[in-house]
């Protein structure tokens, strides 16, 4: 069986405002899916509305084939997301927080050691997360997602507040994960360039 | 990649997961857990002094003051229950986790009744001896508090996880959950006085207990919808 996230004429009004209509589109094994806009087009909105997050005023974002709303557990279980903020805990340290997130959803094969050399934070094990920098902070969430094992990575800005050297990592993990056959939306507003089927929506 | 292939967590280590770290963030920081505790403590060690010393009207008035002193403190406790989970964003990424949200917010309850409502249920004894109570009465106030703090703590994150997404929602959070707790503070104070007196008081302790494992079997399915709602 392979993956498929596909979504069919999503439309979001927040109050009054419309803010996309009439969106679609079938994301395969392999592909990268890029949402672009300016700011405020509605980007974020839409990946929360993917994930479930926000009540669609009409349109079925679907799983393998199956609406999400119909299969929740199973559609979180395939998923992470790495948000706009990083959703970890500042007191706790590096470790306890990647503890707590294994816990939560299946786990790959590869150490908690192996995926923090790799993205060079493993100097910083025993450090709360409130003295680690912001782009450090973004590695550690690139951690959460490397050590899950699910299809379906969704990536909120992921080039927020790191380097050079982190961005190329960013697209060098995406890369690797959709040629395991693995699936991805990423939010962006700047160019990604990648060895990839890429598809796009545009927001305006 | 299918999904029988996969290591699904089991349902239960989210919510012990959710506890665990919790407890751990309390012992952090544990101011959070150590303020409710020195108001409860406060006001019941204060109320003598104004009133004066006379043992007939401290045992008249003690079940009382313990007990509505005990429903303020939940009340301060309640208010950091989801706040911080909130702003850091870790609540939205335990929304979109494959754990039933029920249970994830059932964990996070546990961890709020060890660290608030256990610690008010312990100290009791100390500041109840101001009130010249018997031990045998002693007895039935930490029983009646157990109890009692069990459903204010489970009411409470249902106000909690409504308020969450407001600014300043202290007021409103209290008033939502004072209504629905306030059969928990006149039976848990009443059978406390009833023990003081020396009458029967079983009743009461049955009434808590049901009160406790009625809001245990509702209250986590509520606080979920809560949740859901508050981050739209």
């Amino acid at each position: 069986m392979t993956a498929q996230l596909s979504a069919e004429n999503l439309t979001l009004f927040r109050g009054d405002r419309c803010l996309f209509r009439g969106v679609s589109f079938a994301l395969n094994a392999g592909e990268l899916l890029i949402l672009e806009g300016s700011n405020g087009s509605g980007k974020t909105s839409l990946m929360r509305a993917i994930v479930g997050m926000l009540d669609l005023e009409k349109g079925v974002v679907s799983w393998n084939g199956m609406p999400v709303g119909e299969q929740r557990q199973v559609f979180h279980g395939a998923l992470v997301w790495t948000a706009h903020r990083v959703g970890l805990k500042a007191d706790l340290t590096l470790v306890e927080n990647l503890r707590f997130e294994a816990a939560l959803r299946p786990q790959g094969s590869d150490s908690l050691e192996t995926v923090l050399e790799r993205l060079e934070i493993s100097r910083l094990k025993p450090l709360p997360l409130r003295s680690l920098s912001a782009g450090q902070q973004r590695r550690v969430a690139l951690a959460r997602m490397l050590l899950a094992d699910v299809p379906l990575w969704l990536l909120d800005e992921p080039f927020t507040n790191l380097d050079r050297e982190g961005r190329a990592l960013v697209m060098r993990l995406v890369k690797e994960h959709l040629d395991k056959g693995g699936l991805c939306v990423m939010a962006a507003h700047q160019d990604v360039e990648i060895d990839a089927p890429v598809k796009k929506v545009i927001l305006q | 990649m299918t999904d029988s292939e996969r290591h699904m967590p089991s349902m239960m280590s989210g919510l012990t997961a959710v506890a665990r770290r919790d407890l751990l963030l309390a012992w952090k920081r544990p101011g959070d857990v150590l303020n409710p505790l020195f108001f409860f403590a406060m006001v019941c060690t204060l109320f003598p002094l104004a009133v004066g010393p006379s043992a007939e009207q401290l045992t008249f008035s003690g079940p009382g003051v313990l007990w509505v002193a005990a429903l303020l403190a939940m009340l301060i406790s309640l208010n950091s229950l989801f706040i911080s989970d909130f702003d850091d964003g870790s609540l939205e990424q335990l929304l979109v986790s494959p754990q039933p949200l029920p249970l994830v917010g059932l964990g996070k309850t546990i961890s709020h009744w060890l660290t608030s409502g256990l610690p008010l249920v312990l100290v009791s004894p100390i500041v109840a001896i101001t009130y010249r109570m018997q031990s045998d009465v002693v007895l039935v106030l930490m029983l009646t508090l157990t109890l009692g703090t069990i459903s204010l703590s489970l009411l409470g994150s249902i106000g909690a996880a409504l308020t969450v997404g407001l600014h300043r929602g202290t007021a409103l959070l209290s008033l939502l959950i004072l209504p629905l707790s306030m059969p928990v503070l006149i039976i848990g104070a009443n059978t406390v006085s009833l023990a003081a007196g020396n009458e029967t008081y079983s009743a009461g302790i049955w009434a808590l207990a049901a009160y406790a494992v009625g809001t245990l079997s509702l209250a986590p399915y509520a606080t979920a919808a809560a949740l859901r709602i508050s981050n739209e």
